[in-house]
C-alpha cells in the first residue's frame, strides 16, 4: 500500500506566520511533507529557515497558521487540548538539543514518566523504562541521577524517553548537541535503528554528517523547501510524489 | 595516488598476478575505485620496466605472477614518507564552475549551489549506509576509506553553505553602501530581480 494512508507524518501545505502585518515573520510558507514508516527524513537549512518551526508544528507543540498537520492519519488541529496531549505522549517521541531531563529523577524515572502519564502502571512503566535503557546501551545505570552521567549518557537518556513505549514518531532537534562525535554518532545510530524497526523519524540538523543518516534530505530556506534529495532505498518511495 | 603505488603495496604482501592485484586493490579501497585488467597490466609492465617489480615464470594456469624488487620497496617506503601534495592533484572543477557561475550572465548562482549540495548531500547519505553496514572488524581499511569520502563531501557541503551565505549577505547594495567594501559576490538571480 501506498499513498498517504500509511504516513505517519504528514504535512499539507503549512504556513506559521508569527505577528502581523508589517512586522508578521512567516516562519513557514507552504510546506508539504511526508514521512512514511521506517524512514527518516533530515532537514537541513541555515539559521531562521524554519528547520525549528516544522518540527514544533510536526510534533503538535505548535499550531500552524494554514495548512493541516496530521499523524498517523489524525489531523492535529482537530483535535482538542487532551487528547493532543495524549496522542503527543502515545506516538511522538521528542529529542531536544536542550534534553530537559529532571533532575530529582533517576534515568530510568525520567523514561518511565511519560507512561505514567498516560495511565500506565508504575511497574509496566518501569518495564518499559528499563527496556529503553537496554537499547541506548546504558543497562544497569537506571538508578543514576542526570547529574551522576556524563553528557553523552544523559543524551543517551533522553533518546531512551523519546522511544519508550510504542512511539511511532521520533523528532529530533540537533540530537547530538555538544556532545563528541563518537558520542554524536552512536545517537544517530539509535535513531536510525528506530526507524529502520518501523518508527517514523525527522532529524533536524545543520550538520551534514549527521543528515547522512537519512533516507531523504530536504532544505529549507527561508521558510519554502527548496530541493529534497531522492530517497536512498525503496520503491515504496518513488512512488509517490508528495514527499518532495 | 597512482595505482603503481597501490599495486606495489599489494606486492609487498607477496608475489600476486594481475587478476589477484585487481581483486586486492579493489578490496582495499572497498570497491571505491574500480580498475580495469588492462590498467593493471600496463602498470605493471611501467613497474618492471623500471626495475620496481619482476615477473616470474608463469603457472601451469598460465597466470604470470609478479614480485616486489628492492627498488620497488625503496619506491614504495618513499611514497609511505612523503606527503601528498595538494598541487598534485587535479584541479578542483566545482569552485572553478562556482567563479564562472558568479560572472556569467543568467546564471542562478544558487540554483547551481543549491543542485551540487543535494547530489553531494546524495553521496555522503550512501556513503554513511555503507559504513553502517559494514562493522566487521576485518571492514577497517575500507571504513577509513569511506570515512575520508565522507569527510570530504561534509566539507564541500560546508564549503556550498558558505557560498550561499556569502551570497545572501553580499547582496547588490545601494550605492552608498558600497564605499570601501570588499570584493563583492553578487547574486546574478537577485541582481536581475532587483533590476
Amino acid at each position: 500500500m501506498t499513498g498517504p494512508d500509511c504516513a505517519v507524518l504528514e504535512l499539507r501545505d503549512v504556513h506559521r506566520t508569527h505577528g502581523d502585518g508589517e512586522a508578521a515573520v512567516h516562519a513557514l510558507r507552504g510546506v508539504s511533507l511526508t514521512v512514511r514508516p521506517g524512514e527518516l527524513v533530515a532537514v537541513m537549512g541555515p539559521s531562521g529557515s524554519g528547520k525549528s518551526t516544522l518540527l514544533t508544528l510536526a510534533g503538535g507543540l505548535d499550531r500552524p497558521t494554514a495548512g493541516e498537520v496530521l499523524v498517523e492519519g489524525e489531523q492535529l488541529g482537530a483535535l482538542n487540548g487532551r487528547r493532543l496531549a495524549r496522542l503527543r505522549r502515545r506516538r511522538i517521541g521528542y529529542v531536544f538539543q536542550d534534553l530537559n531531563l529532571l533532575g530529582s529523577l533517576t534515568a530510568v524515572e525520567n523514561i518511565a514518566l511519560p507512561l505514567e502519564l498516560d495511565g500506565v502502571g508504575v511497574r509496566q512503566a518501569r518495564r518499559a523504562a528499563l527496556a529503553a535503557l537496554d537499547e541506548v546501551s546504558l543497562t544497569g545505570l537506571g538508578a543514576r541521577f542526570p547529574d551522576q552521567m556524563s553528557g553523552g549518557q544523559q543524551q543517551r537518556v533522553a533518546i531512551a524517553r523519546a522511544l519508550v513505549g510504542e512511539r511511532r514518531l521520533v523528532l529530533a532537534d540537533e540530537p547530538t548537541g555538544a556532545l563528541d562525535s563518537q558520542t554524536g554518532e552512536a545517537v544517530l545510530h539509535l535513531l536510525r535503528r528506530r526507524v529502520d524497526a518501523g518508527a517514523a523519524g525527522v532529524l533536524v540538523t545543520h550538520e551534514a554528517r549527521h543528515a547522512g543518516w537519512a533516507d531523504r534530505v530536504v532544505f529549507l530556506r527561508d521558510g519554502v523547501m527548496v530541493d529534497s534529495t531522492a530517497p536512498l532505498t525503496g520503491v515504496e518511495h518513488l512512488l509517490s510524489g508528495s514527499g518532495r | 595516488m597512482s595505482i603503481r603505488h597501490g599495486l606495489l603495496a599489494l606486492l609487498e604482501r607477496g608475489q600476486m598476478y594481475g587478476y589477484q592485484l585487481r581483486a586486492a586493490f579493489e578490496e582495499s579501497t572497498g570497491s571505491t575505485w574500480p580498475l580495469n585488467i588492462g590498467q593493471v597490466y600496463t602498470t605493471l609492465n611501467r613497474l618492471e620496466r623500471d626495475g620496481l617489480v619482476r615477473s616470474l615464470p608463469e603457472h601451469e594456469g598460465g597466470q604470470r605472477p609478479y614480485e616486489i624488487t628492492d627498488a620497488g620497496r625503496a619506491d614504495l617506503a618513499l611514497w609511505f614518507v612523503t606527503p601528498i601534495s595538494r598541487n598534485d592533484r587535479p584541479r578542483d572543477e566545482l569552485s572553478i564552475k562556482l567563479a564562472l557561475a558568479l560572472t556569467t550572465p543568467g546564471v542562478d548562482v544558487r540554483a547551481v549551489v543549491q543542485t551540487q549540495r543535494s547530489a553531494t548531500m546524495r553521496t555522503l547519505q550512501e556513503l554513511t549506509r555503507l559504513k553502517y553496514t559494514s562493522d566487521r572488524p576485518e571492514d577497517l581499511p575500507w571504513r577509513l576509506v569511506l570515512d575520508a569520502m565522507m569527510f570530504q563531501a561534509e566539507a564541500e557541503i560546508r564549503w556550498l553553505d558558505h557560498c550561499e551565505t556569502s551570497l545572501v549577505r553580499h547582496r547588490p547594495a545601494a550605492p552608498t553602501a558600497r564605499s570601501g567594501s570588499p570584493p563583492e559576490v553578487v547574486d546574478r538571480a537577485d541582481e536581475e530581480a532587483h533590476r
